[in-house]
């Protein structure tokens, strides 16, 4: 269990000050001079270290992303933050943006500084207007306490950080989509490779990092990456802001460790399942796209990146969707598929058709009314959906249908029985 | 063939459509600001909060916020866009609402966190109160307009309202209901849970963070 001494965002729930006279008094800014100093290498070599993975989904290592970029440019380069918290499950960069503003903008200015960028973009969704507003304060205060901005913490080294509102497209939380809307364009993913560390916002070198990722690099340097590294499991290190939504006592967001078992994040953090443990039927463990786990998993599975994967789901944005034995699953997943219909940039057409062919079809599966033989044929299209796409909505619309089939094929076939049970007129074309 | 012998084609515009717009003064305080966040050159970056100034100006001068053509054709002037690039943006982005809605803007969230923890009950009650059937309808007297939003992320408060810009956390029918009187009332109650829970923190208080303390 991670103590009150190993967390990271000691303002989670704003019961302190957000802005930067309490952010001082929790740490944030203290000989960020001294960071610099080290050199961005030094900087680049300690993240590595540390073992960060992306805390926006795909858990890439972070130091390894920042190494690409390049030693030398004639361009300018820049860090891109990703704060278009979308995946639905998904709040805790909304409470980093809020609440520990600081953390986030003292990251941007160690992080900008090891990739050698001039300036961070932080894209934050719409919908969030007033965490847009404490964001925005807490820049304007930094930029006045000269912690930004020319000299940036007396270092030599000129930084700015500004904000950018999205205006409501889950699909701009995707690296290059959220470029294409930065650069005032609709926001449709680009074809990669070109990487954005080689051509990025603006045509330029950029790297785009999720909120989590950035706002923990401050402290990693800090305190060194052999504690963020005792934190966690091997591969999975530190720890993590879990948000822990649906049937449980006590929804709440929480920090933990990477590989805290389910069971025990649930039950000690969020009050328990709804009715107890034997109650549960399944999880999304890591927001909407990774695939559900059924309470046969949910036992003994830890959460972190790797312990997810090999139970064929994902740790995803650590989002932990929970549901009890009262749910309907097929609905619930149903619902996510109109989700990303709507998401749909309709750039690509597996996408575009197959997102809504997908969601008609569950909408037939919640009712049944369907046959037995459609829900191999679903299966098939989820598999011709996922990896023929330009982005991974794709794939991330094909993969909770996959679960769903994986886990509960004797539920939806029920389903059907008692539909045709009920009504065994034959049914009209669809 | 000359050009004088063309026909323009003009579109036909809904009547409600203004025919011209122009930034008012507070609206033209914040341009400076915004366009020295982007590079010179760039400046179509600004489009986004550029389209906001709008539909915030249109809230302020006529009760209901969104964007006409005609202010978004002044984008493109100011932003030296093809007024195409500037439409296409608006209606790309699902927060831009492109006819007038009512004073308060009914934004309901129904992905699965949140209708795992009753968003139909919610839905419900702002049916019952408004009397809007359909989504992106607006209540015959003006006050209310009610969309079906996809995931608003505060999962861990679902299910949730977002009026305006404010977010209304841990609902239910009941507190749906009340508060959707105290908004016809005119005084919109605090934003965030209306329970009273501290944030995100579980209900009762939180169980961690507890053993600091900060100097300050």
């Amino acid at each position: 269990m991670l103590l009150d001494k190993d967390r990271i965002f000691t303002n989670l729930y704003g019961l302190h000050d957000p802005l930067l006279k309490g952010a001082r008094a929790r740490g944030d800014w203290d000989a960020t001079k001294a960071i610099l100093e080290k050199g961005r290498d030094a900087i680049v070599e300690e993240v590595k270290a540390s073992g960060l993975r992306g805390r926006g989904g795909a858990g890439f290592p972070t130091g390894l992303k920042w190494s690409f970029m390049p030693k030398q440019s004639d361009r300018p380069c820049y860090l891109v933050v990703n704060a278009d918290e979308s995946e639905p499950g998904t709040c805790k960069d909304r409470d980093i943006l809020r609440h520990d503003p600081h953390k986030l903008i003292e990251g941007c200015l160690v992080a900008g500084f090891a990739m050698g960028a001039c300036a961070a973009y932080i894209y934050i969704r719409g919908e969030f207007a007033n965490e847009a507003k404490v964001l925005q304060a807490a820049i304007d205060e930094a930029y006045a306490a000269g912690l930004i901005g020319k000299e940036a913490c007396g270092s030599g080294y000129s930084f700015d950080v500004f904000l950018h509102r999205g205006a409501g497209a889950y699909i701009c939380g995707e690296e290059t989509g959220l470029l294409e809307s930065l650069e005032g364009k609709k926001g449709l993913p680009r074809l990669k490779p070109p990487f954005p560390a080689a051509v990025g916002l603006y045509g330029c070198p950029s790297t785009v990092n999720n909120v989590e990722s950035i706002a923990v690099a401050p402290t990693i340097m800090r305190r060194g990456a052999a504690w963020f590294n005792s934190l966690g499991r091997p591969r999975n290190s530190g720890q993590k802001v879990f948000c822990i939504s649906g049937h449980v006592n006590k929804p709440c967001n929480v920090e933990e460790e990477l590989g805290i078992p389910l069971r025990e994040l649930i039950e000690r953090y969020a009050g328990g399942v709804r009715g107890g443990w034997d109650n549960l039927l399944a999880v999304i463990p890591g927001g909407a796209s990774v695939p559900v786990i059924p309470k046969s998993v949910c036992d003994d599975v830890l959460m972190d990146f790797d312990s997810l994967r090999d139970v064929k789901s994902g740790l995803g944005t650590a989002a932990v969707i929970v549901m009890d034995k009262s749910t309907d699953i097929i609905k619930a997943i149903a619902r996510l598929s109109k989700f990303y219909m709507h998401e749909s940039c309709g750039q690509c057409t597996p996408c575009r058709e197959g997102t809504g062919w997908m969601w008609r079809v569950m909408t037939r599966m919640v009712a049944g009314r369907a046959e037995v033989g459609e829900i191999d044929t679903l299966d098939q299209v989820t598999r011709q959906i996922e990896g023929h796409t330009i982005c991974a909505l794709g794939d991330a619309a094909a993969w909770p249908i996959q679960g769903l089939i994986r886990h509960f094929r004797p539920e939806m076939e029920q389903r059907i029985a008692a539909y045709k049970a009920r009504a065994p007129m034959p049914m009209a074309a669809e | 063939m000359g050009e004088s012998a063309q026909t323009n084609p003009v579109p036909m515009r809904d009547s409600f459509q203004p025919s011209t717009f122009a930034f008012d003064a507070e609206s033209e305080g914040a341009i400076p600001g915004i366009l020295a966040k982007y590079p010179a050159g760039r400046q179509a970056s600004a489009v986004l909060p550029m389209l906001y100034l709008v539909q915030n100006q249109m809230r302020r001068q006529t009760g209901s916020a969104w964007v006409p053509i005609a202010g978004m054709d002044e984008v493109a002037r100011r932003l030296d866009m093809a007024p195409i690039r500037v439409y296409e943006v608006a209606t790309f982005y699902f927060m831009f609402n492109l006819k007038p809605i009512g004073t308060y803007h009914l934004q309901v969230c129904t992905t699965t966190p949140c209708w795992l923890r009753g968003s139909d009950e919610v839905v419900a009650a702002c049916r019952a109160a408004t009397g809007i059937e359909g989504w992106g309808e607006t209540s015959g007297d003006g006050v209310f307009t009610m969309t079906e939003v996809e995931c608003l992320g505060a999962c861990v408060n679902a299910p949730i309202i977002q009026v305006n810009d404010d977010f209304y956390e841990d609902l239910d029918g009941d507190s749906t209901k009340q508060l959707l009187e105290a908004l016809r009332r005119g005084e919109p109650p605090k934003p965030g849970s209306v329970k009273g829970r501290q944030t995100s923190a579980p209900e009762g208080g939180p169980t961690t963070l507890t053993t600091l303390q900060f100097e300050s």
